[in-house]
């Protein structure tokens, strides 16, 4: 009688041995894939030769050097001698597309869900409908009405195009997430005079951050990671990281290891914004989930 | 919706005085003059930057003559199979993918939440400097993967850009390094809102492994995956950068999907009007897609 759970507890501490074993494994491919393509970026970034993407047999480059890093900053490589305005354009495009989403989006979610504004919902689906169409097939017609608008080459074609395709998403988060929010709080406020500007600017922001904050990462990430709104509806004289290492990818005689420090360097803000905002994506993550 | 209640409040002496707004109606004027006020800045965009687009590309995809040339292109239907392949083959894997790991991430062990935050780093990267980064790592014997097969199986690596289905493969492979994450996150979070009793009583029912994530886990995130995989039809449809930056439609034309198909037709040969009728030849799926997901969206508000 006593044998029998015995060798119950034999199988399951080995089944449990088991487990971890696979689990430890599992982690370690998990590991090898997510870095793999990172490393080779550092890999080609620390290499001393220019157009060096070969790699040579060792797990480290053997003279590692941050010459790549250094002629990407002082501007010495060639494609990147304008370096800094090309960042600068990166950083403008991606900053105002964040700051636009997060206000049109909010104001918008605002009135549609707490003003009880009649047809908020036509509105939504409105917004939805933007998604019908991937973003991508729609480029030429982007090509065109930029110029009917005047501002084909101009910064603000990019960020309007990807607030555009951010804001849908982002009406759809904070609609989720402003469900947690009672109304009464709006109503105790009108009863005290506030007017809907200030009950959007007292109440509703303040209470919304995280859900703000996914909005605002997603918008970055969106606008950082674009590469074609960028290089059709801009012209070299406004050339942005992204552009340049698209449009000369194809130059196998490129500084590549200034490229690829460019790409590091290039990849390094929106990583510090998410540590910043970690606590947040992860509290909104948790809500919206639980919705659908 | 709201304004029933309101006018049914209202004293029966309102249909006597209409002209003399109740102080509710009052009330209810401003609101609505404020509520147009907010969603202004949204329409305006929404009528510059979407019905303005929608209604051009439809205009410009409405010549019948482009859809002859499209099928006498010997581009095209090559094309229509890659995107099935890259959207079909992607989202499937990188859901279902996705999901396990979510399951694997759920346990309750340090190094497994280190794991995770360097697991989903690829999200927060740059899209064209990764893919980038998967070209050069692909790029044959000079590249990575190859050095690394050669020097620790002994095996010759394949040129994988040379062939259409290694060069289709390793854009779908990029498309799951860059976008699994993203939905294991959702994944997870999801799971961690499911309470534990469940799994308990189960667990007394003789429900686990494989059974209790059959008959458990997969029910209860049944409609919060159907949503996440048709958003990922339609993000994975749009997905330019990933198939141009590591295969480059190569070889020969070979490995293009849709979006880069109708880029290289607008830009490269000159033909606008043939690059919009090539990506709307997607148009019949996705009309279905949208309808479907609205409609569940709306449902799981209405269960919110």
């Amino acid at each position: 009688m006593s044998r029998a759970p015995g060798n119950l507890a034999l199988g399951l501490r080995h089944r449990q041995r088991l487990i971890e074993i696979g689990s430890i494994a599992l982690g370690a491919v998990l590991l090898i894939w997510t870095l793999l393509p990172v490393y080779n970026l550092l890999l080609i970034a620390l290499d001393p030769e220019e157009g060096e993407i070969e790699f040579t047999g060792n797990l480290w480059t053997s003279e590692p050097t941050l010459d790549g890093f250094i002629d990407v900053i002082t501007q010495k490589a060639r494609y990147l001698e304008d370096f800094w305005n090309q960042f600068g354009n990166s950083v403008f495009i991606g900053l105002l597309t964040m700051v636009l989403t997060v206000l049109v989006g909010s104001l918008a979610s605002f009135a549609v869900s707490r003003l009880r504004l009649a047809r908020g919902s036509l509105l939504t689906n409105a917004a939805l409908l933007t998604y019908a169409i991937p973003a991508a097939f729609l480029i030429v017609p982007y090509y065109r009405i930029m110029h009917e608008y005047g501002l084909y080459d101009n910064l603000w074609a990019v960020v309007l195009a990807q607030v555009t395709f951010a804001t849908p998403f982002a009406i759809l988060i904070l609609q989720l997430y402003g469900r947690l929010i009672p109304l009464e709080l709006d109503d105790s406020a009108r009863v005290d005079g506030a007017s809907p500007l200030q009950v959007y600017m007292r109440i509703y922001l303040p209470l919304m951050v995280p859900a703000l904050a996914v909005v605002a990462i997603y918008a970055l990430l969106l606008a950082w990671n674009d590469y074609l709104y960028q290089a059709v509806l801009l012209s070299p004289r406004n050339m942005t990281v992204s552009m340049v290492q698209g449009q000369l990818f194809l130059d196998v005689d490129a500084e590549w290891n200034a490229m690829m420090a460019a790409a590091i360097l290039y990849v390094l803000p929106p990583l510090a914004v998410l540590f910043v905002l970690r606590r947040y994506v992860a509290a909104s993550l948790a809500m919206v989930s639980s919705g659908p | 919706m709201s304004m029933q209640p309101l006018a049914a409040m209202g004293p029966p002496v309102a249909l006597k005085e209409p002209r003399r707004p109740s102080r509710h109606g009052r009330l209810r004027a401003a609101e609505v003059r404020w509520g147009l006020a907010f969603i202004a800045p949204y329409v305006a965009v929404f009528l510059a930057f979407v019905v303005h687009p929608y209604a051009y590309v439809l205009w410009m995809a409405a010549d019948p003559s482009l859809y002859a040339d499209l099928i006498d292109d010997r581009l095209f239907l090559p094309t229509l199979v890659n995107t099935l392949l890259f959207v079909g083959l992607g989202v499937n894997l990188k859901m279902f993918l996705a999901l396990l790991l979510s399951g694997f991430f759920l346990r309750p062990r340090r190094w497994i939440r280190i794991l995770l935050a360097i697991y989903v780093l690829p999200w927060a990267l740059a899209a064209a400097q990764t893919c980038l980064s998967f070209h050069w790592m692909l790029i044959g014997e000079q590249g990575l993967v190859d050095g690394l097969l050669l020097q620790l199986f002994g095996i010759e690596g394949p040129i994988w850009f040379n062939g259409r289905w290694l060069g289709l493969g390793s854009d779908i492979a990029a498309c799951l390094w860059k976008w699994m994450p993203f939905w294991t996150l959702i994944f997870l979070a999801a799971r961690l809102t499911i309470p534990r009793d469940i799994y308990d009583s189960a667990k007394v029912d003789g429900a686990t492994g494989v059974r209790q994530f059959v008959h458990v886990t997969f029910p209860l995130l049944a409609n919060l995956y159907l949503i996440c995989t048709l958003l990922s039809v339609l993000w994975t449809l749009g997905d330019f950068t990933t198939v141009y930056l590591v295969s480059n439609g190569g070889p020969a034309g070979l490995t293009n999907v849709l979006a880069t198909l109708g880029y290289h037709y607008a830009f490269n040969f000159g033909r606008p009007a043939l690059g919009v009728a090539a990506v709307m030849s997607a148009l019949p799926v996705l009309i279905p897609l949208i309808i479907v997901l609205m409609r569940r969206f709306q449902t799981s508000a209405v269960q919110l």
